[in-house]
């Protein structure tokens, strides 16, 4: 028997727009138009100006520990690719996608200020509050995505997660069950090749993120993630054939966490200054504009026009975040279980947990044995 | 002597055992170069190598199974887990594997590493870092479970945790990471797994307590008046606990209030109380009292304190205790 090939697979990265903002007509034909551009374009500035007044909340003291998305906003054309039946499974560094597909803005700044009313989400939304415990949503993506081929929609569930979220264990038994039951699931990967202090070549030996999904049977790609034609294009195909085939895809998109892990963060501790310098070049705004200006379709006076409005924008976000009056400590119980344990019930309107005074016959007894002791 | 913080003490801790033995080993997310979250192993990678401080993948059960075998076959292995909220996919590994191989092995394998894991409410952390979940592990038999509450502890019983024989969670409160410092020897020493500690005598009242609140019970112990003594009891190992040393306290002070982070049904001192009337019921003149967190989810920051047993409601149920 002569050895044969078991099995030969090869990685394709799609990249449509590049640094410069050139762009490669041929691959970007029925992609984005150019008011999808122009949109995106606004989008992101007005999600990056965000960005920086969160970052001035939190060293003021207004807020708590806040994850810069800065320099990923192009994950948020994966959003113009949903549509409104879909589902989004987030991660914490894809908030341009969110806003986009309907959270409201202020529900971010609540959640990071250390307010659960910003983890609600509005009916006619689809969409899980942000994950913290990294790695472990996709698994939710994979059941959504389940229940929806099982009821019939013709939906998808997207879900974001970063480099280092791959190395869970969890994120390898989402991948093995969207494609052992073939449900409609979009992995979206976020290669920005850092978790925390981890370098991507410390999180795995394999060359690519993408070459994981082989392992599962799923459709795999790389995508320049801060290509907003790349990544629209990868997630609109995946889209299309979720929907049609309930098959799931794979896609990681490569792009950099141009700011500290959080603000409890400090990068400079170990990420080199030159590998910063190099991806700032890469910035997904900055080719934007270079391409929306190369087809007049963007001018210096536009750009303070929109620098003005996103100021008024996220200050207006801003206000409607802190002003909102603090959460009474009903909060803390009512939303435990729809109907409230006696005990918990008991705690909530004691607001202690100590028996004596929540057990009046506890008194009674007291005093009735008394006398005997004494 | 230095005066050092919470976190200088197990930094200390943990060079000196590097230093004295070349088993030891530390591996966790973040903790090499970056010197951990916390900046708890400083230094370290820097002073012992990427060889011995190990920045591990994304993945606590694999740090955890991977400490494991590590301790099985001749390493001193001490595992971090970044915050305790993510002990999550590490449990299978910690409550399955470790703590049950010398038991399964009939003693032919067994697993000394000492897990360090941040706990505990009160630094305006995100969601899955402020939870309290000590009592999960006490209750697994073969996992020893220890929570200092001072720089002067925390040495000792790291240094005990890295030589016992058997797995350790050491529990190290967020809150006290830089509260205070204290007077901590150059030299090595230990303080025995299992041990409390009377922080302050009293004789009409016990509060017993571990990890942060030990700081809040003595905010609240000043408020009280002066003709009540009480006595506080900082338990410091949660399992095996030191049950004669509250046993012998009750039984002078017959009161009892036990102040705890975690939830109050199941929590930790649901055991305590009822070992207390167990050992010493006629010695009881109050019903034992709780202050704890309530039954409910850990809330997100803005209203921490009002979940967290403070000074105010420590105050109110000693008061209540003592008035009985
Ligand atoms: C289960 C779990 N372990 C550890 C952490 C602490 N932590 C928060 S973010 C992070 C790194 C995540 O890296 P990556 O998945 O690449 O996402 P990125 O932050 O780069 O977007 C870690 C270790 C966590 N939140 N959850
Ligand atoms: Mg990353």
């Amino acid at each position: 028997m002569p050895i044969e090939v078991a099995y030969e697979a090869k990685i394709e990265r799609l990249s449509i727009l590049d640094q410069n903002g050139k762009l490669d007509e041929k691959l970007a034909k029925d992609t984005l138009t150019d008011k999808q551009v122009v949109q995106l374009y606004e989008h992101f500035s007005t999600c990056r100006h965000y960005d920086e007044v969160a970052f001035k909340l939190q060293r003021s003291g207004r807020m708590g520990t806040y994850p810069q998305n800065m320099g990923q906003e192009a994950a948020g054309a994966v959003a113009l690719a949903a549509q409104k039946q879909d589902w989004m499974i987030p991660c914490y560094r894809e908030n341009a996608a969110l806003f986009l597909h309907g959270l409201p803005k202020e529900n971010i700044l609540l959640h990071w200020m250390g307010d659960e009313r910003g983890n609600e989400i509005p009916d006619d939304v689809n969409m899980l509050p942000i994950s913290i415990p990294i790695g472990t949503h996709m698994l939710h993506a994979a059941g959504i995505a389940w229940a929806m081929k099982l009821r019939g929609e013709k939906g998808v569930a997207f879900t974001f997660f970063g480099d280092g979220a791959t190395s869970e264990g969890d994120f390898h038994e989402a991948m093995n069950f969207a494609g052992a039951l073939n449900v409609p699931v979009v992995f979206i990967c976020q290669n920005n090749g850092w978790a925390i202090s981890t370098a991507r070549s410390k999180q795995t030996a394999s060359e690519t993120f993408a070459q994981k999904a082989l392992a599962y049977g799923i459709k795999t790609m790389q995508v320049d993630g801060n290509d907003i034609f790349a990544v629209y294009k990868a997630a609109r195909d995946a889209r299309k054939r979720a929907v049609k085939e309930h098959k799931p895809f794979f896609i990681e998109t490569l792009t950099y966490r141009l700011g500290d892990h959080t603000t409890a963060d400090d990068a400079r501790r170990y990420r080199d200054a030159d590998e910063l310098e190099s991806w700032k070049k890469k910035d997904p705004l900055i080719r934007m504009r270079k391409y929306l200006e190369s087809k007049d379709l963007w001018n210096q006076s536009k750009q303070k026009k929109l620098e003005a409005k996103a100021k008024e924008d996220v200050s207006a976000i801003v206000k409607r975040a802190e002003g909102i009056e603090k959460p009474t400590i009903d909060d803390i119980f009512d939303y435990t279980f729809k109907e409230l344990p006696i005990e918990t019930r008991r705690q909530r309107d004691t607001l202690h947990t100590h028996s004596l005074g929540q057990f009046p016959e506890q008194e009674t007894l007291q005093q009735t044995a008394a006398p005997a002791h004494a | 002597m230095s005066n050092l913080t919470l976190v200088q003490a197990i930094n200390l801790a943990l060079t000196q055992e590097m230093e004295a033995d070349d088993r030891v080993i530390i591996l966790g997310e973040d903790v090499g170069l970056n010197g951990g979250v916390f900046r708890v192993t400083e230094g370290l990678q820097q002073r012992f190598g990427e060889d011995r401080v190990v920045d591990s993948p994304l993945a606590e059960s694999g740090i955890m199974g991977s400490a494991i075998g590590l301790a099985i076959a001749g390493m001193r292995p001490i595992p971090e887990i970044q915050f305790e909220g993510f002990l999550g996919p590490a449990y299978d590994q910690l409550v399955n594997h470790a703590g049950r191989y010398r038991t399964r092995s009939r003693g032919s394998v067994t697993v000394p590493m000492t897990v360090r894991v941040p706990v505990g409410g009160g630094i305006h952390a995100p969601e899955l870092h402020s939870d309290s979940p000590e009592a999960i592990y006490a209750h697994h038999p073969g996992l020893k479970v220890v929570m200092p509450a001072s720089p002067f502890d925390a040495k000792g019983l790291l240094i005990s945790a890295i030589r016992d024989p058997d797995p350790v969670v050491f529990f190290e409160p967020k809150r006290l990471y830089r509260a205070f410092r204290e007077e901590v020897p150059e030299d090595e020493y230990t303080i025995p797994i299992g041990q409390g500690k009377i922080v302050e005598e009293g004789s009409d009242l016990t509060v017993v307590t571990w990890g942060a609140p030990v700081l809040q019970c003595l905010e609240a112990m000043d408020s009280l008046p002066d003709d009540l003594s009480v006595e506080l009891i900082d338990l410091r190992t949660i399992y095996p606990y030191d049950a004669d040393l509250i046993v012998e306290s009750v039984k002078k002070t017959g009161r009892c209030v036990i102040v705890h982070e975690a939830p109050k049904t199941c929590g930790f001192g649901a055991e305590i109380a009822t070992m207390i009337q167990e050992r010493c019921f006629l010695h009881l003149q109050a019903p034992i009292q709780r202050v704890t967190g309530f039954d409910t989810v850990m809330p997100y920051y803005k209203l921490e304190l009002e979940y967290l047993p403070e000074a105010a409601r420590i105050t109110q149920g000693i008061t209540a205790c003592a008035a009985y």
